[in-house]
Parts: structure tokens; sequence; C-alpha cells
């Protein structure tokens, strides 16, 4: 493993790519989840897949375009995002109905991009389901920049980021200025999970933000707790995953998931004897 | 400091769409005083708080704060918030008392700036004041309704507000700790100086502790100290309440 490591350019990608969205998904994810919008990651990811599918057939009836299916995936993410903001403002008592129309105006706008393109290919699939070759050096690199542009803006509104999520009411009458530190939340969001399709892919990557946070909530006291414990079974389930996918020649996509879940179904079970036998203590 | 008035209401009247809510406010509460806002559901009570907190935009009449037209107040870190939703928050949130509190300080520290050493003190303060310290690092989801309220007091009362509103904060507490409650506000009306407006629908415990009383139904129909307000007659109270109603005298 580590010689191939060392010998292989895509396998330190995939693996440097692997870390970063291990850290960046769940840390986005667990805003996401605590705020209840986790079918919006699903939602987002579709979206981003139709501008993937954009891509493809660009790259087939212009050839060589200067705009890879990943940028203009992560280009459509970002204007889904926005979207979703606007539907959930003009339907103010059906929230939730932003989250449908935007998910089936992905997936039928890939269907269309993806007919154009001549159909499906393995760069389609790779996209679908993660990939370990497919990274390259300057997929890394753009990942990087989203990594650390996400994390320092995430640092910088960490408290705006806390309180709105907490309690929005509270937030507009304390001043902060709600819509804002919401739209820039959004735009974040739409960014991660462009970045992370690349080793999760399209349809696994709300996985990613949500499962890993599912296992911390279970465990962690207060939200700084919640966020750390979330990161780190992110990064454990991704680079198990990235490992499992590797050796088997499977999709990472499905390793790292699997993973997760496991992750998961640990955590709960490990809480389950905790109760137990702090029931015990109490009893006898 | 200003002068003694923290907020004067004039001539105020709100409606949504058609149906009219408030009507004709004139309603003033002087610095240092603790005053009950009492009034049966659907009075626009609730509607009155939003208005006087800026959340909904007053068409006819005034609304002052602190000798500021609302439309030109902006020194809201004067003014502290408990809402009536404070206990119906997500209970699952992984929140601690001392992460909730914390946020009572986010709009005062400002955006590009981070908590300091003696913003901690004043968290960890605010939490010692309302009697929640042995909790400080416990997840508040894991808390009883009256613990929780307490920890939404603190949430308030860390930004060092003058002017303190509270929505029905009793909701959900259970009778004993109520009394405890109001104990505490009481008491952070004598020592600290903080004027306070309580808003409720629960006439009794209220007007042993309360320095001044204001009864809304659409209008303010009563505004005066707590022993007139226990003498207003059954027939007033009917009159306001729109059905027949008898004072529960509270004895103290």
């Amino acid at each position: 493993m580590i010689s191939s490591f060392l010998q292989y350019e895509f396998l330190q990608n995939a693996f440097f790519t692997a870390l970063l969205i291990g850290f960046i998904a769940p840390l986005l994810g667990t805003f996401v989840v605590v705020r209840r919008l986790s079918l919006i990651a699903d939602a987002l990811s579709h979206v981003t897949l139709s501008g993937i599918a954009f891509g493809l057939m660009l790259d087939k009836k212009l050839g060589g375009f200067a705009l890879t299916p990943f940028y203009t995936g992560m280009g459509f993410s970002v204007l889904g995002s926005i979207f979703i903001e606007q539907l959930r403002r003009v339907y103010k008592a059906y929230q939730e109905l932003a989250i449908p129309i935007i998910l089936s105006g992905g997936v039928g706008l890939s269907v269309i991009f993806i007919s154009l393109a001549d159909g499906f290919n393995t760069d389609l699939f790779n996209y679908l389901f993660g990939s370990v070759t497919a990274v390259s050096r300057q997929d890394l690199w753009t990942i990087l920049v989203v990594a650390l542009v996400v994390t320092s803006l995430v640092f910088l509104f960490y408290k705006e980021l806390f309180m709105l999520s907490f309690d929005e009411e509270h937030a507009v009458v304390s001043g902060i200025h709600a819509k804002r530190i919401h739209f820039l939340f959004i735009i974040l969001t739409a960014l991660v999970i462009a970045a992370s399709i690349r080793i999760v892919g399209v349809l696994l990557v709300s996985a990613l933000m949500t499962l890993p946070v599912a296992a911390s909530i279970r465990l962690a006291r207060g939200f700084k707790q919640t966020i750390a414990f979330s990161i780190l079974f992110g990064e454990a389930s991704v680079l198990i995953g990235l490992v499992a996918g590797y050796f088997f020649e499977i999709p990472p996509g499905g390793t790292i998931v699997v993973t997760a879940i496991l992750i998961l179904i640990i955590t709960l079970g490990f809480k389950k004897l905790q109760q137990r036998s702090h029931f015990k203590k109490v009893m006898s | 400091m200003s002068t003694n008035s923290i907020l004067e209401i004039d001539k105020l009247s709100y409606a949504y769409e058609d149906k009219q809510v408030l009507e004709d406010i004139d309603f003033s509460i002087q610095s240092g005083s603790f005053v009950g806002l009492v009034g049966p559901n659907g009075s626009g009570k609730t509607t009155l708080i939003k208005l006087i907190l800026g959340l909904l935009p007053h068409k006819r009449g005034t609304i002052r704060l602190f000798d500021t037209p609302i439309e030109k107040f902006k020194d809201w870190n004067r003014i502290g918030f408990v809402s009536q939703k404070a206990n119906s928050f997500n209970t699952g949130f992984p929140a601690t008392v001392y992460e909730v509190v914390s946020m009572g300080l986010t709009a005062k520290v400002g955006y590009f700036r981070f908590f300091t050493k003696q913003h901690m003190q004043k968290i960890k303060h605010a939490v010692d004041i309302v009697g929640m310290t042995e909790y400080l690092h416990k997840n508040v989801g894991d808390l009883s309704g009256g613990q929780q309220q307490r920890v939404f007091i603190a949430r308030a009362l860390v930004s060092e507000p003058d002017f303190l509103i509270l929505d029905e904060p009793t909701v959900g507490v259970d009778a004993e700790n109520v009394q405890r409650f109001y104990e505490m506000l009481a008491d952070l009306n004598k020592n600290k100086g903080i004027t306070l407006l309580l808003v409720t629908h629960d006439t009794g415990t209220m007007t042993s502790y309360a320095t001044n009383i204001a009864c809304l139904n659409k209008r303010i129909h009563f505004h005066g100290d707590p022993h007139s307000f226990e003498h207003m007659s059954d027939q007033d109270l009917s009159e306001m309440y729109g059905h027949n109603v008898h004072l529960v005298k509270h004895e103290h």
C-alpha cells in the first residue's frame, strides 16, 4: 500500500482530497443537521450532477473545453443554492417544497444533458459513485482552496452561524444579519457538496455530511464537541472507506458510506450499553 | 444615564390585514419599574412585544425606546428579550448551558471578533446569577423546563441590558418553580436595577412582585399599581376579558 502510495500520483491525490472532504463535509454537516436541512444537501448534490452533465456535454460537443465538469458542477451547485433560498422565501409556509422542486429539476436537467452527451460513460459513473483514480492534481488544488475558504469562513462567522442555527428569532432580535449569514451558509454548503463529489459521488455526498453528525450528536456534549466528533468520524469513514475501496476495486462512495453507517451503529450500541449500566447503577 | 423613560408608546394601532389587533395604545414604562402586562389570549400582547422589539413595522402611532424613536434606535444591546418560544426550542440541539448563554453576547461582540476572557467571565457570571453554575457544561436539552427558562434569562442578562422583556416566561414551568422564578426577577429588578416588562396571562402570582400592572385587550384597559389592580371590580375585568372572570387574590 505504502509503496504504491508513493509511486502513484493518483493515490496521493485521492488520499489528500479524502482528508480534506472528511474535514469540511462533517464541519458544514453539523450546521446542516441541527438546522434540519439535511435534505437540502441531497437536492444540491443532484443540481451538481446536472452541472457535471452539462460539463460533460460541453466537452463532447466542443471538445477540449476549458471548464471541466468539476467546475460546471460547482457553478450549478452554487446557483442551485441561491435558487433554493428564493423558493423558500416564496413558499414561506411550505419551505420544504423547495427541495423536491430543486431535486427533480436537477435530475431532469441531468437526464437531458447526459442524453445530449451521448449517454453514460465511465466518467459519469465516477461522478455518481466517486472514484479513487479520477482525482487529478488540479482537482486536489481546487478542493484545497475550497476547504481553506470554507474552514476560515466558518471559523470567522462561527458565533453567528451557531446563533442562527439555534434560534433564528433571537438572532434577528439581537441585530444579527440573519439573511446574509444564512446566505453565506448555503453557499458554503453548495461548495462543500461540489468538492466532495470527486471522492464520494453525487448519490452519497449528503451521507458524508449527515452520518458522522448523526453518530456524534448521540455522544457529544455541546456544539463544539459535536463538530469535533463529527469530523473525527468523518475522517475515519473517508480513510477506511478509501483504502477498502482501493483494495476491493469498488467505488469509494460505497465503502465510505458503509463505514460511516458502521460507526453510527457502534455509537448507538455504545450509548445503549452506557445507559443500561447507568440504569443498573441507579437501581442498585 | 438618560432620563427616566425606558419606553413610551403613543397612539399606537396595529392591524393584521383587516383584523384590528391593537387600538390607540398609550403606554409608558419608567426606569426601575417591574411592569406586568396581562391580557387574555389573542389580546395583542405578543404583537405589542414584537412592535416594541422592532420585529414588526408599525404604521400608526409612535414608539420611543430610551427617548429615541424606534426607527432611529440602534442600541438593541440595552434590551434583553426572553421569548415565549424559548422553551419550545429544539431540545435535541447539542448546546451546553455555557454555549447558549454565550449567544447573548454574539451581537455585542460583533462581526470578525472573538470572545475574550472577559466575555467568558461575563457568561459565567450570568449563569451564576440564575443559579445554574453546576450545569454550566450540560446540554440544555437535558434540563427541566424551569432550568431551561433560567438559562434563557441568563442569555438575556449576559449583555447587561437595562430593560428586560419576558413573554410568557413561566409557560411549562411547574408551580413550585414559578414562585422562585418571580423571586429571582424581583431580585434582578431591585438589586441590579433592571427594568422589567413581563407579559403573562397569569394574574395571580405576578401581582405580588410587580410594581405596575397593565391590562391589555386591544386597548390598555388599566395601568396602575398592583394594589388598585386587585381592587378592580369583577365587572371591569369581565369587560376586559369579554367574559366572566374573578381575580384570584394572592396572599402574601
